[in-house]
């Protein structure tokens, strides 16, 4: 080969260790980061919030580990989070009558465990079949673990669910764990482990080969692998990582009941992680924690929120299938080559009508539920604290004005912003 | 035959079966290749010659007879069992991994021939031995220019090379190319003849192919096969003489 083909070559990867602040910076700051979030948002909601979504990017990525990295659509996740949290609350109540020096911070191990032996016990029926038939299998799984905790009543608690104390363990370095940024701070330190080791696990010859099945598992048999073996330990990782979500959430709100296994709970997985983005090792974090916070918010403020998740996740599969981190990657070529400020101006000028339309398409849902469901407060209600009746005419024609015209420049504005992105992307190409 | 050959054939095929439902699609092969044979298969559109492929290398399970290569019975094996003893394909349809950069691609094919099989305990950018290779078979497929683009937005011709990249990647010592330089240009297939050539030095080669340039120019036995039997298999001399051959196949390209 000639010395000048080879000038043309990107630089190839050269296998040579990185320097310790390569390898671990990111790492580093995630643990500042969290380290230094509760002084920020310091308030008891704020930090319960976070606690939450620190649960919740566990179960996102170990969920992505199977949608995004191998392309195993499981409907069936939140199982694993259930029983991790199950077995968990039963372990600590076990051992608050014997005494057994084990401290609250280990208790995760058993959450982990517990989704680790019941992926390997249902992954070993569930990837045998891939694609549609392993999608209905995982199906039937929920419903078959979701039915079990309503006839094992004992072990499941019924209705009422298994609460414990998280405050009973033995109390190691003065933690009590009573109060709740005690409990941040355990699941701050589990969180960063496990998506410190989901990260690393993308990084393996494993890693690459759930990649290769995920784009074409009939090519990989070719190639010496077992689809099926793969199928099986990725399904059975992120059962394992699951547990440990659903250990933590246990201890968090110190109950388990079961509808945090049932198949709702699984699509709230599957919302968080497409909505964050499946294609981006971030994507699930992000997902998360806009998922959870948006939950929190929007159950504050409309009883029908999760009408607003399913129009959301309908809009994100339609117009942005990579999702949030999809969206942001879109912008990384412009930041890097300085032109972000030629888009910028184009974005806030589709979000407002974007916003205008959103208000308008609330104001209907809203007035519709006021007069379907709220019969008995009657026609008069409050949007955005503006009172009005909903059975007169004039706010429904506002609501659809504000909806129609709102479609209309936000398609329009968007048409330009894709323009002004292409045409920030070629400036970059230009000399 | 007066040349000096191995006792036991790379691959023999001996009374070899398919039927899908009632269609008999492959009636009986019998075929012994040596080590080290450059061997095509050619034959008119409908043969068999694709599924012969796939009986060989274990996408799909004969309905009789057998495949032995090097001597073991291979026969209904699942594909990943067959590429483990050495045995590697290519396919008609380019077949590769589109997400994945051409890098990854090529590596995900060595990973197994060089023991990391299953491992999610080690960082898959530290395999020396694996980056070595990879780098090797990108150089030898000239796609090294190319290594961090996707494998699905390179150019035609480009994923063809991939596709064998893909091929010879585990070191396989026999190799199976399904119409390498279907839909290739004039320019393209004569880059892939030397691909090929260079590629196929110490090991066994069967390769499907419909431009008889390319057969004539690499193969040193060439097999014909018509509605699922092989009526001829010889040098291309004899195969270009044979009467039957000509009347059955070459006669419509002939005449």
């Amino acid at each position: 080969m000639s010395q000048k083909t080879d000038m043309k070559i990107p630089a190839l990867p050269s296998g040579a260790r990185e320097s310790f602040l390569a390898r671990f910076g990111i790492w580093i700051v995630a643990a500042i980061v969290l380290a230094g979030l509760p002084y920020v948002f310091s308030s008891g909601l704020s930090v319960s919030t976070m606690c939450m979504m620190g649960t919740m990017i566990i179960f996102a990525l170990s969920y992505n580990m199977l949608l995004g990295q191998t392309g195993l659509l499981s409907f069936g996740h939140a199982v694993f989070f259930g029983l991790g949290g199950f077995l968990t609350a039963w372990a600590m109540n076990a051992v608050v009558g014997t005494a057994s020096p084990v401290p609250l911070f280990l208790f995760p191990i058993m959450g982990g465990f517990t989704g680790l032996v019941f992926g390997i016990i249902l992954g070993a029926v569930s990837t045998k079949r891939s694609g549609t038939a392993f999608a209905m299998i995982t199906l039937g799984i929920a419903e078959l673990v979701s039915s079990s905790a309503l006839i094992l009543r004992h072990f499941f608690g019924g209705e009422e669910g298994i609460t414990l104390d998280r405050t009973d363990m033995v109390q190691v370095f003065g933690l009590s764990f009573g109060p709740q940024i005690q409990v941040y701070y355990l699941i701050a330190v589990w969180c960063l482990i496990s998506v410190a080791a989901m990260y690393a696990i993308t990084c393996t010859p494993f890693g690459r080969i759930c990649n290769a099945v995920r784009d074409n598992p009939e090519r990989v048999r070719f190639i010496g692998y077992n689809t099926q073996t793969v199928r099986f330990m990725a399904f059975s990782l992120s059962g394992l990582f699951a547990g440990i979500g659903g250990g933590l959430a246990a201890i968090n709100f110190e109950i388990m009941n079961s509808a945090q296994m049932g198949v709702g709970e699984s699509g709230a997985v599957i919302l968080m992680t497409y909505i964050g983005g499946i294609g981006n090792f971030a994507g699930p974090i992000i997902g998360a924690v806009v998922v959870t916070y948006l939950q929190l918010m929007l159950s504050d403020v409309t009883d029908v929120w999760q009408l607003y998740f399913g129009l959301l996740f309908i809009g994100m599969v339609m117009y942005a299938p990579r999702g949030l981190a999809g969206l942001l990657a879109l912008q990384q070529p412009l930041l890097q080559t300085r032109q972000f400020h030629r888009v910028a101006p184009y974005y806030v000028l589709a979000l407002l009508p974007g916003l205008v339309a959103i208000t308008g398409l609330s104001m209907v849902i809203e007035m519709t539920y006021q007069l379907a469901v709220k019969t008995a407060a009657g026609p008069a209600m409050a949007f955005f604290y503006v009172p009005f009746n909903a059975n007169s005419p004039l706010p429904w024609i506002i609501a659809v004005i504000l909806f129609a015209v709102g479609t209309w420049l936000f398609l329009r504005a968007a048409r330009l912003a894709g323009d002004a992105y292409s045409e920030a992307l070629a400036w970059r190409k230009l000399p | 035959m007066t040349q000096p050959k191995n006792p036991v054939p790379a691959l023999r095929l001996s009374g070899l079966e398919k039927s899908f439902g009632p269609m008999k699609i492959i009636r009986g092969i019998d075929l012994d290749i040596p080590a080290g044979e450059r061997h095509a298969v050619i034959g008119p559109n409908g043969a068999g010659k694709s599924t012969l492929f796939h009986l060989i290398s274990g996408h799909y399970q004969p309905s009789g007879g057998s495949v032995r290569l090097h001597g073991d019975d291979i026969t209904g094996m699942p594909p990943q069992l067959i590429a483990r003893r050495g045995l590697s394909r290519s396919f008609q349809v380019t077949n590769l991994f589109p997400q994945l950069t051409v890098w990854e691609n090529v590596r995900c094919a060595t990973l197994w021939a060089l023991g990391y099989k299953y491992s999610f305990w080690r960082n898959v950018e530290r395999l020396a031995d694996a980056r070595q290779r990879t780098e090797e078979i990108l150089r030898e497929i000239n796609l090294i220019e190319r290594w961090n683009m996707p494998a699905g937005v390179l150019a035609y011709a480009e994923q063809r090379a991939l596709e064998i990249g893909l091929a010879i990647a585990s070191n396989a010592n026999t190799l199976l190319l399904d119409e390498p330089m279907a839909g290739m240009s004039h320019g393209e297939t004569e880059h892939m003849v030397e691909l090929i050539r260079k590629v196929s030095e110490n090991r066994t080669l069967l390769m499907i192919e419909h431009d008889m340039g390319v057969v004539f120019d690499l193969a040193d036995r060439i097999s014909v096969l018509v509605y699922g039997e092989v009526i001829a298999s010889d040098t291309p001399e004899r195969i270009k003489a044979n009467a039957s051959v000509q009347q059955a196949y070459l006669g419509t390209e002939v005449a």
